[in-house]
């Protein structure tokens, strides 16, 4: 049988990077993976309805372009494409749009308000020179401040110079950037509801905390330092769905000589004298090998797949305490034409993106009511697009695919189980809200796929739901994701690494989390491969 | 079910380049079809050949389309205060019916644009500059007692320019131009309401800029056109004043300076004292926004740049090009550079870093690539710091001015 040099548990994006990486430098890695595919988070799937679906995440930014070069995932069929507009419905008729048209996108924000219109400059130079400030943090990993070791004060201290090359103005607007709610730090800028719900939405993506808790403007900074061919912030639909980017990372690393078995979910990691072995796998089958590195998230991976006994308490008790709550739902509908949104007028492209319902920050916290007391949002957030009017490889010609992404929706109701009913109610939620914007919209729906946090943790095996695998807030970034003195990818257990978005930098389909944790394996193993160039300059 | 609700204003998205209230003319004049979007607007980069146009300027009479500029309507009793809270130089000796040269800062001295104040009345300016800054206008305001408004659509303006500028008013029947002194601006009647004219413009030249209501802008382009005919007077575009500014020594906002509102590089900003605007700032007037910042950068000596004219050896024009000092180590960036055909001299505009340009400022030298048929000729030139404005024309501030 053929030896092992690294079991990858999982085959999420972030693994099949370290996979990709790990091969590439000639280790012989194993990648094993519960369900019959890969791609964790990143799948697209037709669930029988004759339409394919991007099932968990729908859209694409964050993926560094180092990686897809490093792996040559175009080779592989990645393709990325730009998309335009998007709009916010207002209950009163209207809709606030935005456009890639610098000028068209102030005069849209000039029919609510001239002054926010003129706002929105220095509102995009401050979130762009933060994300200036985070971006290059993204690909190195988070030094350990209370290490010693040299490269850890090195590290510290090249971060310190870069804060120390602030000036006093913004010093304070980064502190306040990563401590304040987005609802605060908006209202610093504009005046317009409809206006700050719309840019609201990044801050509370994909997290437990509704848009006027602190913290959230640092989600939204997340949520904007990606890119799209060197456009900063803009986004775009991956040809296929968002299983043609773990598709491309299997095949890339397939072709690079690893090896994929699916159908193989792990049931315990093995250990013997304090050091790590390999894996046990639910058909009770021990696949051996000296290095195991797990894509789960933080909890799923110490507190169901290692023996506690091996672990120390105090770690222990801060991976019980790492925050992962899931906050979100989603909907994949099959429709069997492009649905009418009569508020837009002729020859609008805001259909082209990504359009909510949502037009004020006070309906998001009102909606987060309804989670904390343990409910699906009444009147629900949804972020909402159809990627088939740009990919024309998803659906047969006059369908299409619309992708609801749904907040807010708890891991437990009331503190019970979900139902299928609950589900099915769920759904009804989000589909009456279309609705009541899109004539005939319930009758162009031919089939739908509805996930709660409880289907995404059974399916992608995400603790509760949650798409970060673990809160984006200031408490759990850098060196203290996900436990502080663990933020380096390695784990207690000699041998145990994880490299899954419960690490820094964070989730999101990004890919970094999973070449950082690589380029650690291998610098244990005194590895420097030149498949892994540096991570590129930010000018 | 939640009813649509259809405005007009919701179609902007179908034109995203809008068009100036001179749009008709300029576009039944448009040869070269040489478009491109100044703020939003449709505007020419040339109109029949951009070598001609600069001539218009120099030697006859150009018409030159600025609605595009934003403009800022402040009024009220407290007007004079605010303006000189916003500004750097002292509004309260800027008469009625005066116009004037200004800047503003934020807190931290850095400039956020330039601009000329129109005193229309002793209650009433217009701030007319490149950026947009209505927050950063409403704010000042706070406190005083006065109104800012946009008027950027509502008014539509034009420069006339050139050595026949003042003889094309003349003929268009605007009687009394002729006593308006540089920096001098008056109402005259047209068509039954009124137009601003001002001795002002942005090309060294003779000149004036006319301000008009939109829905006018019209019949004014077709009385100066009529009446200018016989006076050779040509429409042009950017690329033609861009040469007579860089000749004039002007500078631009975003091509000269990066404002500081836009600046995603925090250290690229520029204090008035790093672009050639020291002059403006007015340390005896009342309190002025960036006032502690700059006289603190004044007295520690911490100003790190500097903008200063050069003249370049040889004739190729230097845009973009590195300077050095004793040719090795980089002193600066050249920001604007031309042949200049009236001068016949190689001028450019460069950002220097102190304390080149400032204490050192011989031995100065320019890296030019230039590309001539796929082959880089790389010079290096000597090039000499002069004063700016390069180019001084005595009818520019001739009072009358001269008929051509």
């Amino acid at each position: 049988m053929k030896q092992h040099d690294v079991i990858l548990i999982g085959g999420g994006h972030n693994g099949l990077v370290t996979a990709g990486y790990l091969q590439r430098a000639g280790l012989n890695v194993l990648v094993v993976e519960k369900n019959p595919w890969v791609g964790g988070a990143a799948t697209s799937r037709d669930t029988g309805t004759g339409v394919t679906f991007s099932n968990c995440s729908y859209v694409c930014s964050l993926f560094r372009p180092e990686i897809m070069r490093d792996l040559e995932l175009p080779k592989h069929g990645l393709q990325i494409i730009s998309y335009e507009g998007g709009a916010v419905f207002t209950r009163d008729g209207d809709y606030l749009a935005s456009y890639r048209d610098h000028d068209s996108h102030r005069r849209e924000f000039a029919r609510f308000s001239a002054r926010d219109a003129e706002a929105y400059e220095s509102y995009a130079r401050d979130v762009t020179r933060q994300c200036r400030f985070i971006q290059p943090l993204l690909m190195r990993t988070a030094p350990d401040p209370v290490s010693f070791k040299p490269r850890d004060i090195a590290e510290l201290l090249w971060i310190a110079r870069r804060f120390g090359n602030f000036s006093a103005e913004e010093m304070a607007a980064t502190v306040r950037f990563w401590t304040m709610s987005i609802a605060d730090f908006l209202e610093e800028y504009f005046e317009t509801d409809v206006i700050k719900a719309y840019l609201a939405l990044s801050g509370i993506i994909g997290t437990a905390l509704g848009p006027m808790s602190p913290g959230t403007a640092y989600v939204l900074l997340h949520h904007y330092m990606g890119e799209v061919d060197g456009s900063v912030g803009a986004w775009g639909y991956a040809r296929g769905g968002m299983g043609a980017v773990t598709q491309a990372l299997a095949a890339s690393f397939t072709a690079a000589g690893g090896t994929i078995r699916t159908d193989a979910g792990v049931a315990k990691v093995l250990t013997k004298g304090g050091r790590t072995r390999g894996v046990v796998l639910e058909t009770g089958e021990e696949i051996l090998a000296p290095r195991v590195v797990s894509n789960a998230d933080v909890k799923r991976t110490f507190l169901k797949l290692v023996d506690p006994a091996d672990l120390p308490d105090p770690f222990l008790h801060r991976v019980k305490h790492f925050k992962m709550r899931g906050s979100s739902g989603k909907l994949n509908i099959a429709l069997d034409g492009l649905p009418d949104f009569p508020a837009l007028p002729e020859g609008s492209r805001c259909a082209m993106g990504d359009m909510h319902f949502t037009d004020s920050v006070e309906r998001m916290e009102r909606g987060y009511d309804d989670w904390k007391a343990g409910r699906w949002s009444a009147d629900p957030f949804v972020d909402m697009m159809i990627p088939t009017q740009l990919d024309p490889t998803m659906a047969p010609p006059g369908q299409h695919f619309m992708s609801c992404f749904v907040q807010y929706c708890p891991p437990k109701l009331e503190g019970r189980d979900w139902t299928d009913a609950d589900r099915a109610a769920f759904a009804e939620t989000v589909v009456s809200q279309i609705a009541d914007y899109s004539p005939g919209f319930r009758d162009r729906i031919i089939g739908m796929e509805v996930r709660t946090p409880r289907e995404l943790e059974a399916e992608v095996g995400l603790t509760e739901g949650n798409i970060f695998q673990g809160e984006l807030t200031f408490d759990q970034l850098l060196f203290n994701r996900p436990v502080p003195g663990y933020a380096q990818y390695r784990s207690p257990i000699p041998g145990l690494y994880i490299c899954g978005s419960s690490t820094h930098p964070g989730g999101g389909v990004m890919g970094a989390p999973g070449r950082n944790a690589a380029a650690e394996i291998l610098r244990d193993l005194r590895m420097h491969p030149k498949e892994m160039r540096p991570a590129h300059d930010v000018l | 079910m939640i009813a649509a609700r259809p405005q007009p204003a919701q179609g902007h998205f179908r034109t995203p380049l809008m068009e100036t209230p001179f749009h008709p003319r300029l576009a039944a004049l448009a040869e070269t079809n040489d478009w491109y979007g100044w703020a939003g607007m449709k505007s020419l980069h040339s109109v029949y050949d951009e070598e001609l146009e600069y001539f218009a300027i120099r030697s006859t009479a150009a018409l030159f389309d600025i609605s595009p500029m934003a403009k800022y309507r402040v009024r009220g009793p407290g007007s004079e205060a605010m303006l000189n809270r916003l500004t750097l130089r002292d509004v309260r000796k800027l008469a009625p019916g005066r116009v004037h040269y200004t800047a503003w800062c934020d807190d931290e001295g850095h400039v956020l644009d330039d601009g000329t104040l129109f005193r229309l009345a002793p209650d009433d300016f217009r701030l007319c500059c490149q950026g947009r800054h209505l927050p950063w206008l409403l704010d000042t305001a706070e406190g005083f007692d006065c109104t800012v408004t946009d008027e950027t659509d509502e008014v539509a303006g034009l420069a006339l320019q050139g050595p026949c500028s003042f003889a094309v008013l003349a003929a268009a029947g605007f009687t009394g131009a002729e006593t308006l002194k540089p920096f001098q601006l008056r109402d005259f009647p047209h068509e039954g309401g009124r137009v601003t004219i001002s001795r002002t413009g942005f090309t060294g030249d003779l000149g004036y800029e006319l301000f008009v209501a939109a829905d006018a802008a019209l019949t004014l382009w077709d009385r100066l056109w009529s009446a200018g005919q016989p006076l050779r007077l040509k429409a042009i575009g950017y690329n033609a004043l861009n040469r007579a500014r860089i000749e004039a020594g002007f500078i631009v906002a975003g091509a000269d300076f990066t404002p500081a509102d836009q600046a995603i590089r925090t250290d690229r900003v520029r204090m008035p004292d790093e672009i050639g605007l020291d002059w403006m700032v007015d340390l005896t007037k009342s309190a002025f926004t960036g006032r502690r910042a700059i006289a603190a950068a004044r007295a520690k000596g911490t100003l790190k740049h500097i903008l200063v004219g050069l003249d370049i050896a040889d004739n190729t024009p230097a845009e973009g090009a590195i300077v050095y000092h004793r040719g090795k180590r980089e002193a600066g960036v050249v920001s604007a550079a031309i042949w200049s055909p009236t001068l016949k001299r190689n001028i450019a505009i460069a950002s220097l870093d102190r304390p080149y340009g400032s204490r050192l400022t011989d031995d100065l030298w320019v890296e030019i690539y230039a590309l001539r048929e796929l082959r880089y000729a790389k010079l290096m030139k000597p090039a000499r710091i002069v004063p700016r404005p390069f180019l001084t024309l005595p009818r520019r501030s001739a009072t009358p001015p001269g008929r051509f």
